[in-house]
């Protein structure tokens, strides 16, 4: 097993060289593993980053991130466990982030007494964080940086 | 005159005379009550040990038998609804392995209070003749009424189910991040809130939470 391994490699190399060599090793493939039938075992799962600690955003429009554990924190139709600290009337005693003011508008700019109902799935736009690295690098550059680059105009 | 009325005769005798009398020349009775000719006073007080134990011991056995969760969930409303719920949440499936079973939460550990719960319990024996909550529909549908009423027990005993493992002594605020430990701090320490004030919804999913305090 441990002597096929690196020949499979070896193989896949040869075939697939030009995409794999931007990609690291665990880069995820979508012709998936050769043969087809192997079974591979799956990477193990890291941790969520859990620290309180607010990160940066890497855009002004980017959501913010979950810098704590949600797991087994409801968000169906029942209930909402998110709004629990965020929403405007548990602030002062969970001292949460509210969620923004956006979340109190409909798609078209009305303002709403409530959470929109379009804003109510608070993990389809704010994720934890986990300390995994990158399966593909990422070659992003925050906007100040690159203005920083740029020489000054006279 | 209805003193006079009630004495002027034997055949006027009250109920309860008449009902001893009765008692008194059945034979059963009789035998019952008069001293053992035949056994030992030995055979009598060690075998009334041994009948003590057996009966006694039968009966704590059956309790604790209703008192697992291969019970509990041998009844298919418990079964496919709260104990699926219960698997992936951290009473279930943890890094420790160590894990509650549906009585640890929900049968207290003393055995007055024990007995109370289960004497209770016997109404969801009659719910499950009836099939009050045979269906996901019925089920959900008295979901709020349920855990209202377990939220209401846990409030009123101050969380003695969770209080059995967790207890605020032993807990380490310092291994625990800093969200917890304020909130342990302000709330659970000082009393001001119980466990179950916080925590719902954490072994199963919830039900429409409208109205419910420290829910939107």
């Amino acid at each position: 097993m441990r002597g096929l391994l690196p020949a499979a490699l070896l193989g896949l190399l040869l075939f697939v060289r030009a995409p794999l060599a931007q990609q690291t090793a665990d880069a995820p493939r979508l012709t998936g593993p050769t043969p087809f039938t192997k079974e591979t075992p799956a990477p193990p799962m890291q941790r969520q980053v859990t620290d309180d600690v607010r990160r940066r955003r890497n855009y002004p429009d980017q959501p913010p991130l979950i810098p704590h554990a949600i797991e087994g924190y409801a968000t169906d139709l029942n209930a909402n466990k998110c709004l629990s600290c965020h929403t405007r009337k548990f602030t002062e005693q969970s001292q949460a982030p509210m969620i923004s003011v956006t979340h109190f508008q409909d798609r078209e700019g009305n303002t709403l007494g409530g959470v929109s109902p379009r804003r109510y799935v608070c993990l389809a736009c704010h994720v934890t964080q986990t300390a995994a690295a990158p399966l593909v690098p990422n070659t992003f550059t925050d906007m100040d940086a690159l203005v920083g680059r740029e020489p000054r105009a006279k | 005159m209805l003193w006079s009325a009630a004495n002027h005769g034997p055949s006027d005798m009250s109920a309860l005379a008449l009902a001893w009398r009765r008692l008194s020349e059945n034979a059963w009775f009789k035998t019952a009550i008069r001293p053992p000719a035949y056994l030992s006073l030995a055979f009598l007080t060690l075998g009334g040990f041994a009948a003590g134990v057996i009966f006694w011991g039968g009966f704590n056995t059956a309790l604790e038998a209703t008192n697992t969760e291969k019970f509990c969930t041998s009844c298919h409303e418990m079964q496919a609804n709260v104990f699926e719920e219960l698997k992936g949440t951290i009473h279930f499936t943890n890094r420790s392995g160590v894990r509650a079973t549906c009585p640890d939460c929900h049968v207290p550990h003393q055995w007055t209070n024990k007995i109370a719960r289960k004497m209770q319990a016997s109404n969801e024996v009659w719910g499950h003749l009836f099939g009050s909550i045979d269906t996901r529909e019925k089920f959900l549908n008295l979901r709020r009424h349920m855990a209202e009423r377990e939220w209401a027990r846990l409030k009123a005993n101050d969380s003695l189910e969770c209080r059995n493992c967790h207890s605020s002594q032993s807990m380490d605020l310092s291994k625990q991040n800093p969200r917890a430990a304020a909130a342990h701090e302000k709330s659970l320490f000082t009393g001001d809130k119980t466990c179950i004030d916080c925590h719902k919804g954490i072994a199963h999913r919830l039900p429409n939470m409208s109205g419910v305090p420290g829910w939107q």
